[in-house]
């Protein structure tokens, strides 16, 4: 193959599967915001939480599966801890008040979880090897496919769960309509509670990737930065959304990277996506998958 | 109150007090500006722990400094600026500050004028500004052992040793993979003035902070092909980069990190990706080193080690801070030796950091022969020839596999004052003249020795 075709594909194929995981950490923002219209900063402060402490299990001796579940325990009992302590007290709060909140209880959790784990950063080994192999000249990482493999996986999931259970359906009438759905009989604290657990869950899955890929430590909270053009631009609601958007920004940035970067000076990348997610802004403010808010005069 | 009570109470009062000063008077102070929560907690456990562990264990074994004791308080930056700012206000007041080491770039280049203005010396060790190697222009500011540009040139010399000789270089390749902020760009000038001066391709390629993401950096560097590829980087950048390279197949052993890419915690969250990384660095890790031995029984034994793990004992930001605590107390000693045993003021410990002399055999009567090489400071040359060695992570530690090598000092200097020659104009700062500065010690010591005799 032309070294010029092959270099493309594998630029275009390393930020697919980098979008994938930008995604991830979408996904956990989106679940909040369906479902209650908060914008919930504490993602990646939940993401380093729960990376920490499932490292810190492993490290103290307990196997594998036993850390995974006790951790899991953890994060739905953080789930549901900030929804009763922070979020329900504040419903009918304006949504900048709600912000402000989870931007309090990311410095919490962040603070939090260094007391409680250290201030160490710690290797986690999935048992995933991370060389490349090599199709046709073109260089691909295991581990990434295997985080695509988990991300498709985790999103099948979410999709079926909204489409086909009841928790799954009363999920998505609140997001419809929050008054309808309370006037359905629906009992929104319980269903807020609920998916502020599925957002912790989702936090688990993403440190888990996230932690074997960077190490986890502190800065395991910083990959929100990561998420925010990929909400943007896939909308603040959209599982699918996440997913397209990720993959979006994950190939834009790269290739701006690697054939814009010699030309206008490198280290584009940190900013390019949101760049991408401005411009967008501007021609569909809801985003790819973003419902649009319809209001009758 | 009887008058005879009253006098007894004032004169009870006048011992206190007396007394207070005296205990002042004892005392030789260092501020810290720690970060032991945090990104950088890692580091900055490390680094504080091993400095306090040393002034911990001169007070235990020697009394202190001549009778002077060490002590130290602590306020919390997160490394960050604004915080490292409000911590020197806060406790700039305390008596007998000796000397400020923040271990941070941002907060060293914010204190630069205050502790100009407060007369009291500013340690970067291995950092900071590389013009304020000059000590004619910053008196107050000591980057000791090494600038980033001795550290430029301390790598391509170890490359050139790689290769059998610094000729062996021109043709090569070398790519620098340096962290996006002003610590990052601050050697791409001597990179490529030294591509220049020994004929080798130079390509240096900008990583966003916080470097959590360099799929496409490390693709760019799969399609150069370059011999080598030199890492400055900083916290979540370094594993990132050693586990990017194996995505993409770029050995390990052809990467070799700076000095801020070199510590245990960039490489152990790489796992097996960093096998075989090389990085340069000031001190030797490991606990073998008497001082490190010493610190241990001295110290930890007692119950008063500052690490909350013993297992980093040893490690390199807590050898780091060990050898921080040793250049700050023989500074300490040998200003004594000129002013008198007491507390100093901090001009006078500045004075002891301008001739902070540590050849090999005063080194090993310190038990850190090994640990690190020497130094000497001058008035002139306030980062004072350090040298540097390369150590090799073998997936557990680290090892050395290089002599103690000397940077190209006598081409960088020119550079260097260059630097601080605008640094002057721009502030209409004269240049001390170091030359009539040591002509006056010389002589005052004639002096005093014609006195003593």
């Amino acid at each position: 193959m032309n070294p010029d075709l092959t270099f493309f594909i594998e630029v275009v194929l390393g930020g697919l599967l980098s979008g994938v995981m930008y995604a991830l950490v979408a996904i956990g923002f989106v679940l909040i915001y369906k479902t209650s219209g908060v914008l919930n900063f504490a993602q990646g402060a939940m993401v380093l939480f729960a990376a920490l402490t499932f490292v810190s299990l492993v490290e103290r001796g307990l196997p594998f599966p036993a850390a995974l579940a006790a951790t899991l325990a953890v994060m739905v009992a953080v789930g549901l801890t900030v929804e009763r302590t922070v979020l329900r007290p504040l419903v009918n709060q304006p949504p900048i008040t709600l912000f402000m909140a989870t931007l309090g209880v990311a410095y919490v959790i962040e603070g939090a979880s260094q007391l409680v784990w250290g201030a160490q950063v710690h290797a986690l080994d999935l048992g995933i090897d991370d060389t490349p192999f090599d199709i046709a000249g073109v260089l691909v990482s295991r581990f990434d496919l295997f985080a695509a493999g988990i991300a498709g996986l985790m999103v099948a999931v979410l999709t079926l769960f909204f489409r086909y259970t009841r928790t799954g359906l009363a999920f998505r009438a609140v997001a419809d309509d929050p008054l309808a759905a309370l006037n359905a009989g629906l009992r929104l604290p319980r269903i807020w509670s609920a998916v502020w657990i599925a957002s912790g869950i989702v936090a688990l899955v993403a440190g888990l990737l996230w932690g074997a890929r960077l190490g986890v430590q502190f800065s395991l909270s910083l990959v929100v930065l990561k998420a925010l053009p990929v909400l943007v631009l896939g909308g603040f609601d959209s599982i699918a959304g996440a997913i397209v958007a990720g993959l979006i920004v994950g190939a834009a940035e790269k290739l701006a990277e690697v054939y814009l970067g010699p030309l206008i000076g490198s280290g584009i990348e940190g900013w390019i996506a949101y760049v991408a997610a401005l411009a967008f802004l501007l021609i569909k403010p809801s985003g790819l998958f973003g419902l649009r808010s319809v209001e009758r005069a | 109150m009887p008058r005879k009570t009253l006098a007894r109470a004032l004169l009870a009062g006048s011992a206190l007090l007396a007394l207070a000063g005296g205990a002042c008077a004892d005392e030789q102070h260092f501020p810290l500006q720690s970060y032991r929560v945090g990104p950088y907690a890692a580091g900055g456990t490390g680094f504080f722990g091993g400095f306090i562990d040393y002034l911990t264990l001169i007070n235990s074994r020697d009394g202190g400094v001549n009778g002077v004791k060490l002590t130290w308080s602590e306020g919390e930056t997160q490394y960050e600026v604004e915080r490292g700012v409000e911590v020197y206000e806060r406790l700039k007041s305390r008596p007998g500050i000796a000397a400020w080491n923040p271990l941070s770039v941002g907060i060293a280049y914010a204190m630069i004028d205050r502790v100009t203005a407060d007369q009291v010396p500013l340690i970067t060790i291995n950092h900071g500004r590389t013009d304020s190697t000059d000590g004619r222009v910053f008196p107050y500011v000591f980057p000791l052992l090494l600038n980033p540009y001795s550290e430029t040139s301390g790598i391509i010399e170890y490359l050139a040793t790689r290769e059998g000789g610094l000729d062996k270089l021109r043709g090569k390749t070398i790519a620098v993979l340096y962290h996006g902020s002003p610590y990052g760009k601050e050697t791409i000038p001597i990179y490529d003035l030294l591509a220049k001066q020994h004929g080798f391709k130079v390509e240096q390629i900008e990583v966003p902070h916080p470097g959590n993401e360099q799929q496409s950096q490390w693709l760019t560097i799969r399609r150069l092909k370059p011999d080598y590829v030199v890492l400055r980087g900083w916290g979540v950048m370094n594993p990132v980069a050693l586990k990017t390279a194996q995505k993409t197949g770029f050995p390990a052993n052809r990467i070799v990190g700076n000095v801020w890419s070199n510590s245990e915690e960039d490489v152990i969250p790489a796992g097996e990706a960093a096998k075989g990384y090389v990085a340069i660095t000031t001190q030797a890790s490991g606990a073998e080193y008497p001082v490190i031995q010493e610190i241990v029984r001295g110290v930890y034994d007692k119950g008063t080690g500052n690490l909350a793990d013993k297992k980093r004992i040893g490690s390199v930001y807590h050898n780091l801070g060990v050898l921080n605590g040793i250049l700050n107390v023989e500074a300490v000693r040998i200003a004594q030796d000129h002013f008198g045993k007491r507390t100093l003021t901090g001009d006078e410990v500045r004075w002891g950091f301008e001739h902070l002399r540590l050849d090999e055999a005063r080194v090993a009567a310190l038990g850190a022969k090994g640990l690190f090489h020497s130094i000497n400071v001058t008035c002139a040359n306030h980062e004072g020839e350090g040298r540097v060695t390369f150590q090799q992570w073998d997936g557990a530690k680290w090892q050395v596999v290089s002599d103690w090598l000397k940077p190209d000092w006598a081409a960088l200097r020119p550079i260097i004052e260059a630097s601080s020659a605008a640094y002057a104009k721009e502030r209409g700062l004269t240049p001390r003249d170091c030359a009539a500065e040591e002509r006056a010690d010389a002589s005052t010591a004639k002096r005093a020795s014609a006195d003593g005799r």
